[in-house]
């Protein structure tokens, strides 16, 4: 396989640039390998989108309060309360 | 603090600055919140809430030098954090030189071996996430959150601190003592793996 037809078909590689060039820009190599891969590759250009949409949906969500439905079992609040207090009492 | 000073300060820093530790209701007060915080980041149960219980105890023995500048829960969620983070760290520690080419699960389920191509069964396809808001869409957000679980602890931790905070990837790197290529690595192996969780639940 020749150096061009690998680059075009290595969507591993390319989707591990994508990844990187979300945060620091790649390497002059790197990005017209890139470049040249997402010219005829439809399906990385669509994991370019929906990678850039996770990210910004994680980040909303760890930024958020979290969600009220999850509760921690109210035994092990009962234990965590009697702790609590007798650390206090023996202050 | 003279009259002046404490006149500048705005309202919510001077209620804080007047309102006192109240152990004795910490855990109905907070022990939920902090709780839910961290099985957001850290995907075992156990350890979620050994986390919060050493939360408080922290707290207790730190009590003297909260300084009323912040809220008490703000307060306890960043001791938590702090804690959160040792135990990332725990779970980089000694981890061995990963490179792309490797050839353990992670990214081969979705590539052929030689050229890399995407196997077609795995082909990123349209199932429709370009407009959801995952605080409005609250089925969706439940599903990014199960498959954020699924995640090996380690993709899961260096995934969370990349997403947490807006810190810089060396910063990251330097806080969970890892380098800048397993950090690509594992950061590329996450995304495949929650990207193809998120097609196939929501589809």
């Amino acid at each position: 396989m020749n150096k061009l037809l690998k680059i075009l078909y290595n969507c591993r590689k390319a989707t591990f640039m994508i990844e990187k060039r979300m945060v620091k820009p790649l390497t002059f190599q790197e990005n017209i390998e890139l470049r040249l891969h997402l010219v005829t590759c439809g399906v990385c250009r669509l994991y370019i989108k929906q990678s850039q949409k996770i990210d910004l949906m994680v980040k909303q969500i760890l930024k958020n309060t979290p969600p009220a439905n999850i509760r921690l079992d109210d035994d092990f609040k009962k234990e965590l309360k009697v702790r609590i207090n007798n650390e206090l009492n023996k202050s | 603090m003279n009259d002046q000073h404490a006149f500048t300060m705005d309202n919510k820093e001077i209620i804080a600055e007047r309102t006192p530790l109240k152990p004795h209701e910490w855990v109905n007060a907070h022990a939920d919140y902090l709780y839910a915080y961290t099985i957001t980041r850290v995907n075992n149960e156990e350890q979620a809430r050994d986390l919060v219980q050493e939360t408080f105890l922290a707290g207790l023995e730190g009590m003297h030098k909260f300084e009323g500048k912040s809220s008490e829960r703000t307060w306890l969620t960043a001791i938590l954090r702090n804690k959160i983070i040792d135990t990332y760290r725990k779970k980089t520690k000694g981890l061995k030189i990963l490179s792309i080419n490797d050839t353990e699960a992670g990214e081969t389920e979705f590539f052929w071996n030689e050229e890399g191509h995407w196997h077609q069964e795995h082909w990123p396809a349209h199932f429709g996430i370009d407009n959801i808001d995952p605080l409005v869409n609250k089925e969706f957000n439940h599903i990014l959150q199960r498959c954020m679980q699924k995640l090996p602890a380690l993709w899961l931790s260096v995934f969370t601190m990349k997403h947490m905070d807006d810190e810089t990837t060396d910063t990251v790197c330097a806080e969970l003592k890892i380098s800048a290529s397993n950090f690509w690595v594992i950061i590329h192996r996450a995304k495949l793996n929650l990207r193809a969780c998120l097609q196939k639940n929501w589809m």
